[in-house]
């Protein structure tokens, strides 16, 4: 285990089958503390699958994964105690109200009453959301319930927060504003952030590095400005383009033809 | 603390939703209305001595049944609608949140119990005594624990809300039918009393009937005893299923 001191994830050889389909395959890639960290890829590429693994929910076909030092798979609970994460999918109780959703967590994760009880007010007034503490969750709208999930995820002062397609299906003031609260407390609190999309432009704005996924394999990984200049393009997109565009017609694989075809096209 | 937050949870989703609250007592009011006034007379031309009498003690633990596997059903629910996954990547073993959740879910099927006690008390049951009346809570909550259990182990495996139907119709409604809750136990062939005494619920409501109105028919030791010690297997069962959920 190669641990040096500014890695905080380290994946080597992580491999995941779901009976014939290789969901993940052979990925490796690290993180270090602090950066914020994209993984870009199209849907079905194996975003969710990597991101299950690596906070305990999945366990690997083969491979090893560390978080914050700890091995994911023998220690799960320093590890859970080490990360946040916003789920692709919701996963607020809507029978209860905001503050009694950050309240379970808070317990959950074992924190002190006089701690959580600042922690609480401090992160819902920092999304927004104080003033609406009271109210049941599921009269929330989809911008709001993301703006709880996220000030939940970071209540027990993870080191590291996940963020699987965190922006899905929100308008564009919300996204905006959710990676500002992101950049804030990066400034403050040092934050890492791994998150997943398939935006370009989020990747671009707000990674310090990306790995591109297609079918269950890393591409390439870099600044956005190194994957520009290695395939010798000018903006995100043709990049990956670029850089996917050769890795189909070695494969020959005729789902990932259309696949590519759909992700041409979908623009 | 874990499990109080887990428990206080399913308390306050089931203090929330009224309907379903009230829902899930027009069925038990129903049969004992129903059958209680319908059947009470050739029940007692036939020498069984007072219907509700015997009914009522049925009748709370079908609404215990019911209302625990329903609690324990939830899982997927939870599974679907994602909260499942937020307990899941907390610091915090399986079984215990596995037993957390059952403890709330056999509260609210134990109050729902109680309500339908409550309300037998208005159609002309009578308890033999105050005192016992309060040991048919513990009994109540044994029945409880057990089905929450039996719920949250079979929502376990489950995907989806597809395989519900099922569940009611082969598994839910035999345990029902086939405790005795409806009818006497003595006079039937040997041969069905086997069936009746292979059904944990048999257990429940005949203890119930022996602190509620003095009439256990297998008796109230070998009631508890059972009880306990399937609680304690379906526990366990529960508990290593629900470790077993990936999502
Ligand atoms: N539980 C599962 N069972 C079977 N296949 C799965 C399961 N989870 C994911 N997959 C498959 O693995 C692949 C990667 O999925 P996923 O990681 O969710 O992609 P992404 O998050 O990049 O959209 C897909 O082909 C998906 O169908
Ligand atoms: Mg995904």
């Amino acid at each position: 285990m190669s641990e040096n001191s500014t890695t905080i994830i380290e994946v080597k050889n992580l491999v995941r089958n779901f009976k014939k389909i290789e969901a993940v395959r052979n990925i490796s890639f690290t993180v270090n503390k602090g950066e914020s960290f994209a993984f870009l890829g199209p849907n079905g590429a194996g975003k969710t699958t990597t991101i299950r693994m690596l906070t305990t929910l999945l366990e690997p076909t083969s491979g090893f994964v560390s978080l914050n030092g700890f091995d994911v798979h023998k220690n799960p609970s320093d590890t859970r105690r080490s990360f946040g994460i916003v789920f692709q999918d919701p996963s607020l109780d809507t029978e209860l109200t905001a503050y009694e959703n950050m309240y379970i967590h808070a317990v959950l994760y074992g924190l002190e009453k006089n701690v959580y009880k600042k922690r609480i007010e401090e992160l819902m007034t920092m999304v927004e959301l104080w003033s609406r503490k009271d109210d049941l969750v599921k009269n929330f709208s989809g911008g709001m319930k993301r703006r709880l999930e996220i000030a939940r995820g970071l209540l027990h002062h993870p080191k590291v927060l996940f963020l699987d397609e965190p922006t899905l299906g929100l308008d564009p003031q919300t996204r905006n504003l959710m990676w500002n609260y992101i950049k804030d407390l990066r400034e403050k609190e040092g934050l890492t952030v791994f998150f997943t999309t398939h935006y370009m432009e989020e990747a671009d704005k707000n990674a310090d590095r990306i790995a591109i996924i297609d079918h269950g394999v890393i591409v390439a990984q870099g600044k956005s400005e190194e994957l520009k200049t290695q395939t010798n393009t000018k903006t995100l997109e043709e990049a990956f383009l670029a850089l996917t565009g050769t890795d189909i017609r070695e494969s020959s694989g005729s789902v990932g033809v259309q696949m590519m075809k759909m992700w041409h096209g979908r623009k | 603390m874990i499990l109080y937050i887990l428990w206080l949870r399913q308390i306050k989703r089931y203090l929330r939703s009224k309907s379903r609250m009230i829902g899930s007592l027009g069925q038990p009011i129903l049969f004992l209305v129903a059958l209680g006034f319908g059947f009470g007379p050739i029940f007692e031309k036939a020498g069984g001595g007072n219907y509700i009498q015997f009914l009522a003690p049925g009748i709370i633990a079908m609404t215990i049944l019911f209302t625990a596997i329903f609690a324990g059903i939830e899982v997927i629910w939870d599974k679907q609608f994602g909260f499942l996954k937020e307990t899941l990547v907390a610091p915090v073993s399986r079984t215990k949140i596995m037993i957390g959740r059952t403890l709330g879910g056999a509260t609210v099927a134990t109050i729902q119990g109680v309500i339908v006690f409550i309300f037998t008390l208005f159609i002309g049951f009578r308890p033999t005594s105050i005192l016992m009346s309060f040991f048919a809570l513990v009994v109540m909550f044994l029945i409880a624990l057990l089905f929450t259990a039996l719920g949250t182990a079979i929502a376990s495996r489950l995907e989806d809300m597809q395989g519900f139907q099922l569940i009611m119709n082969f598994l839910v409604m035999p345990i029902f039918f086939l405790s005795g809750a409806l009818f006497p136990v003595d006079s039937l062939p040997s041969s069905f009393e086997i069936i009746i005494r292979i059904d944990p619920l048999s257990y429940g409501v005949d203890a119930l009937r022996g602190v509620l109105s003095n009439a256990a028919h297998f008796g109230l030791g070998l009631d508890l005893i059972v009880l306990l010690s399937v609680v304690v297997v379906i526990t366990i069962i529960g508990a290593w299923q629900f470790s077993k959920i990936e999502i």
